[in-house]
């Protein structure tokens, strides 16, 4: 069963967080990466730049509509993702707990229903 | 065997066996709505059966054969197919096949676990125990939660699509998980026992279970005690605790709650459930000595304020308080910030009626305050 782990967090920079604090979150998601590849249950994940550089687009009549900024204004942004693999909910429940972002935000598990293999939903 | 007796046999397997079947039905797949629908159609089956067939000899045997071939024809069905893909799993699991119901009676044990999961919505993890594993109507939950029968059956839709959907699996915690897991399921429970207390006994027999399923868990066993003594004081109006006559009182639980209070042996200070079973057991004493032991339940209370400093334990140790250094010192002990719960009243009353002092209003506030007609009777006949 597949779940994908949401990382929102409020966000920081090395100006308001420090380069040590970076460099320690660094090196946790690289342990933490690291740990859930060696467990076999890792199938992929990202970390994203901050919504300062988000654009959202929303097509009404035909007509596209960009604009800057995330889709929802709030003070915890998604930071990033991660898809892993396990028997069920405890199990991921279980890895959430362990990541480096469990600590400074907040990880929501969603379970996937459907995902794509060579271009195709399965 | 006429219908009658026949209906009264399918009750009695449904009450002993209800949530052994769903949990064993649910099992393999997560999917608690089928394993009910499964089981419905099985108890209907008996229903129309047995009148003529009698009752076999092993009535929870011929309802989960039953069950699992009905889950199996909807697994099979044309809708099924067509609307959903067998998923891997489904397809072929059966692993029901052989065994002996008998043998795997902790599959309940799981079914509790997975229905007090911190995944599920706190509000629906009694509701949902009382309906997958004692067998209770939508309708009849949704009566003693004073909720509109529509909103509890969406409650309980919304649990189950989760429990499938998110895969919530269908195991008893480790050790390690343990401390962090058995809490909300003894909540559960506790809330079943408020919500089911007939004299039938529903949710005592699932705190014995749960207690001897664990085996050796302190609370557990504190819970079956609660739940078993206040079972035994149990009766249809209401009665206040000090003009109860003990000789109504059931000996034969009494003593079945006191062997499982003993049985509560913790490793660490006894938890909330032992301390109020402990404080129950101290009431129904009063039968072997003819008097209420208060200093044993001061000591007790002054316990569980400090591991459950609930609202109702620190009105309940006031009223302590009340027998042992009077009245006045009673109403001092009572908390402040408690305006609107009725045991503050109906506690506030009495200490001032003791005092010798107008109780009149507090009674009535309490009476007011109260969903139960006989309490509200008895309180305004006191005011």
């Amino acid at each position: 069963m597949r779940y994908t782990l949401l990382f929102h967090y409020q966000e920081g920079s090395v100006e308001t967080l420090g380069e040590e604090v970076i460099a320690e979150g660094k090196r946790a998601m690289t342990s933490y990466a690291a740990t859930l590849h060696a467990a076999g249950v890792l199938i992929g994940g990202e970390v994203l730049h901050s919504s300062e550089l988000t654009t959202t687009v929303r097509v009404t009549e035909g007509v596209a509509h960009v604009q800057d900024g995330p889709y929802a204004d709030t003070k915890e942004q998604l930071g990033g993702t991660i898809i892993i693999d396990v028997p069920d909910l405890d199990a991921a429940i279980d890895w959430a707990r362990r990541a480096p972002q469990a600590q400074w935000g907040t990880v929501e598990i969603r379970p996937g229903a459907s995902h794509l293999v060579e271009g195709v939903w399965t | 065997m006429s219908a009658d007796e026949a209906r009264a046999a399918a009750e009695r397997a449904a009450r002993a066996s209800y949530g052994k079947l769903v949990a064993l039905l649910a099992a393999p797949a997560g999917d608690v709505a089928l394993a009910e629908d499964a089981l419905a159609g099985a108890f209907e089956e008996a229903l129309r059966r047995w009148p003529a067939t009698g009752v076999p000899a092993n009535p929870e045997g011929w309802l989960l054969t039953v069950a699992r071939n009905r889950r199996r024809d909807v697994w099979k069905s044309a809708a099924a197919r067509t609307c959903a893909p067998l998923t891997e799993d489904s397809a072929h699991i059966d692993p029901l096949a052989d065994h002996d119901p008998y043998a795997i009676g902790d599959k309940r044990l799981e079914l509790l676990f997975v229905c007090a999961h911190p995944a599920i919505d706190e509000t629906a993890r009694t509701p949902l125990m009382l309906q997958t594993v004692l067998g209770f109507e939508a309708a009849e939950i949704a009566r003693a939660y004073a909720v509109p029968p529509a909103t509890m059956a969406q409650r309980l839709v919304r649990a189950k699509k989760r429990i499938k959907q998110a895969r919530i699996p269908f195991t008893v915690p480790d050790r390690r998980s343990m401390p962090d897991r058995l809490p909300p399921v003894l909540e559960a429970v506790y809330g079943c026992a408020a919500i089911a207390s007939s004299p039938a006994g529903e949710a005592q027999y699932l705190a014995v279970t749960l207690a001897v399923l664990l085996g050796n868990e302190a609370e557990a066993w504190g819970l079956a005690a609660l739940t078993t003594l206040t079972l035994a004081r149990h009766r249809t109006g209401f009665v206040p605790l000090d003009a109860q006559n003990p000789s109504d009182w059931d000996a034969a639980l009494i003593d079945e709650g006191e062997a499982y209070l003993r049985r509560a042996d913790p490793s660490g200070p006894p938890g909330r459930f032992q301390l109020e079973a402990a404080i129950q057991a101290v009431h129904c004493d009063r039968r072997r000595t003819g008097h209420t032991d208060w200093a044993a339940l001061d000591t007790l209370y002054a316990a569980l304020l400090i591991v459950a400093p609930s609202l109702g334990a620190r009105v309940a140790a006031a009223a302590v308080r009340g027998r042992i250094d009077g009245p006045e010192a009673g109403l001092a002990a009572l908390p402040t910030d408690a305006e609107s719960f009725q045991p503050y009243w109906a506690t506030r009353a009495d200490l001032l009626a003791r005092a010798g002092r107008d109780a009149t209003a507090a009674y009535h506030r309490a009476a007011d305050l109260t969903d139960d007609p006989s309490v509200a009777a008895f309180l305004r006949s006191r005011a």
